[in-house]
């Protein structure tokens, strides 16, 4: 290399001090870490060790008082995970519950926000209209801002005499009181078709704690409005996402398969979907890892209530911690919800690097046919 | 940059371009583009309006930008009836150490890992691109556990320490450094300068646009960031914006509705991520794009 060859002449002068022998290279060493250190130092002192910490006290009672350190705290093992999963309780019935909520969260949010993010891409790609920018700005916009303060307002517009309700009324609908209302909203629709009393077989066992019938109530009225809320933050960063993905597919390609006769839905099928594919999978892992930590909108909006319905693992795990100082309980929530997020990008990086290496097998693209 | 610019449009666009169906197909386009325009600033507007209302007007007319009348009560509210001030002045201090602190130690280990050579780097740079993947929320009780055990809780050194690097920062300038050419540190290094000295006067000068970068979205997370305030102090003196606004929102204070003071608070605790907003805005593009090349 050609430093390498620098640095012999360099040695090479008249009067080379010994401690250079090495030639720039040798000091790089020790230079190398401490330019490292600082970051280093800071997050193993707060994000490592406090991990290898919170595995401790998740095996202990520790309610708070003293360090959790000492002998003096009761070492419980593996109690605090058992009780999640296999002791009926309410410990149980209260992570189930987050568990369920979370799931009709993403269940919901990940979709939802994908397809308005690609959808509004699209638009803003469309090379026939004017103004794109502006609108790109703001689609954006929330993205940016604090969730706090976007949590104010959306508390204000989902108010029993908020903006959405006034809204509702120009259309003759009168709005559920949003953040009182823990109605789930499959159940809703039930009662709309008729079934108003659940079926016996329903509300009579079900796994892990909770009834069928619970498992099915769907998201509560209460968690819509945070949904909306979400949807509306999250979309303009993943339209931007498909933006950059979009201006890569070759205009040429598009025009192409326009004189061969196409429509518009088979351009986009067949055309657009599979040469944005890479993108489309990270923005669907990149949401569902998201959606697994919802917490600061839970905070401010609705503190889990009502009736527990928007209680999510995280907050569940904060409040478990730090209101019923039950630290064991919280840290192993948390650390369930970990493995959980854990898993996820595990995936989410394996399916990237399939990606970045085209020779390789890609089991979920072998369905797709070669195109001739 | 690419996302910025029109691609110009071929012939055969051209020939698209015109006649009733296109014509149809613009109008749609701008039927959309208006109608998710308003849904995504509308609430923004509602903000301002109501901030600017009467209790009763809000409550009223929730819907309706503009106030009748015009009140500032709302904002004389919030400075004589809040800490809003205390928070502000919270938030500033945190936010301006935290983004030197990133923007320093970040650059610093992402040029030692883009172009120093020494021991143990590859190990670094994959714990770097591990720790990256640690969700911050279950972080809640162990930060908390650990800043106790330091005598850091409840001050303002665990509100900002904590914060003083981050992974994705060093991820950040790491990829920034490795594209630029090498030729000038080695000319400096020859003539005698030191690492440090090479990296600070030749290298750091060079990377103004990753640095902006960095500071803005290192001023954009620690304004905004809550969790972290949260599990670090509980004593009132020390709460940050968020932290005070979630306080006003579901404290005491909450109880009441009071909602042009709550959104004005809030508006107030926005202006300043929505100004930089404006005025950096192709950076925080080029951020979420970095974020889809990243993988």
């Amino acid at each position: 290399m050609a430093t390498e060859a620098l640095a012999a002449r360099a040695t090479r002068r008249p009067d080379p001090a010994p401690r250079r022998r090495g030639g720039i290279r040798s000091n790089e060493n020790l230079a190398g870490w401490l330019f490292v250190a600082p970051v280093l130092v800071i997050l193993g002192l707060f994000l490592l060790l406090p991990i290898l910490m919170a595995l401790w006290v998740s095996l202990t009672d520790w309610n708070g008082q003293g360090s959790p350190f000492t002998g003096k705290v009761p070492f419980v093992g593996g109690d605090n995970y058992t009780r999640l999963f296999s002791e009926d309780g309410l410990a149980r019935r209260d992570f189930m519950t987050s568990i369920r909520n979370n799931i009709y969260y993403v269940a919901l949010v990940v979709p939802a926000q994908t397809v308005l993010a690609l959808g509004l891409a699209l638009v803003v790609n469309n090379r026939m209209l004017r103004g794109k920018g502006f609108f790109r700005t703001a689609f954006y916009f929330p993205s940016v801002t604090s969730s706090v303060a976007i949590s104010v307002v959306f508390l204000f517009m989902f108010a029993n005499s908020g903006a959405v309700n006034a809204l509702l009324g120009f259309f003759g609908i009168d709005g559920p009181q949003w953040f009182a209302d823990s109605r789930g909203v499959l159940h809703l629709l039930l009662g709309a078709v008729g079934v108003d009393d659940p079926p016996a077989a329903l509300t009579s066992g079900g796994p892990l704690g909770l009834t069928w019938w619970d498992w099915l109530s769907g998201p509560s009225v209460a968690m819509m409005s945070i949904i909306c809320l979400v949807i509306w933050t999250t979309s303009g960063t993943f339209m931007l996402m498909f933006l950059a993905a979009l201006q890569n597919v070759p205009v040429a390609l598009d025009e192409a398969s326009t004189l061969d006769g196409a429509t518009r839905w088979q351009r986009f099928r067949h055309v657009t979907l599979p040469l944005i594919k890479p993108t489309m999978f990270l923005v669907l892992t990149l949401g569902l890892i998201g959606s697994w930590q919802v917490f600061d909108q839970v905070y401010v909006m609705s503190q889990g209530d009502p009736a527990k319905t928007t209680l999510t693992p995280a907050y569940l795990s904060y409040r478990t911690a730090f209101r019923d100082f039950d630290y064991g309980s919280g840290a192993a929530i948390s650390f369930v919800l970990f493995l959980i997020i854990i898993l996820l990008t595990l995936f989410q990086r394996r399916v990237m690097a399939d990606r970045d290496e085209p020779r390789r097998a890609r089991w979920w693209r072998r369905r797709v046919p070669e195109r001739s | 940059m690419a996302v910025l610019t029109d691609r110009p449009a071929s012939p055969v666009a051209r020939r698209a371009d015109r006649g009733p169906r296109a014509l149809v197909n613009r109008f749609l386009g701008y039927a959309v583009l208006i109608f998710f325009g308003l849904v995504f600033l509308y609430p923004f507007v509602i903000q301002i309006g109501n901030s600017l209302k009467t209790e009763p007007d809000a409550a009223a007319n929730p819907l309706s930008p503009v106030p009748d009348p015009i009140t500032l009560a709302g904002f004389e509210r919030i400075f004589a009836g809040t800490n809003f001030p205390l928070w502000l002045g919270n938030s500033l201090l945190v936010t301006v150490l935290v983004t030197l602190g990133r923007v320093f130690f970040d650059s610093l280990a992402g040029y030692a890992l883009a172009r120093l050579r020494f021991r143990g780097r590859a190990g670094i740079f994959a714990a770097v691109i591990a720790v990256m993947a640690v969700p911050g929320v279950v972080l809640l009780i162990p930060k908390f556990l650990v800043l106790k055990q330091l005598g850091l809780y409840d001050s303002y050194a665990g509100l900002v320490v904590p914060l003083l690097a981050d992974a994705a920062g060093v991820f950040i300038m790491k990829q920034f450094f490795e594209s630029v050419p090498v030729s000038v540190e080695e000319a400096a290094r020859i003539d005698g300068a030191g690492v440090f000295r090479t990296f600070w006067s030749v290298v750091l000068p060079t990377a103004k646009p990753a640095l902006i970068t960095l500071t803005i979205l290192s001023f954009q997370g620690s304004w905004n960031e809550f969790p972290h305030s949260l599990v670090a102090v509980q004593d009132p003196g020390l709460f940050t914006l968020p932290r005070g606004l979630a306080d006003l929102v579901s404290g005491s204070l909450g109880k009441g509705t009071q909602y042009p003071l709550k959104l004005g608070a809030a508006l107030l605790a926005t202006i300043p991520v929505a100004v930089l907003f404006m005025i950096f805005q192709r950076y925080f593009v080029r951020d979420a794009n970095e974020g889809a090349d990243k993988g």
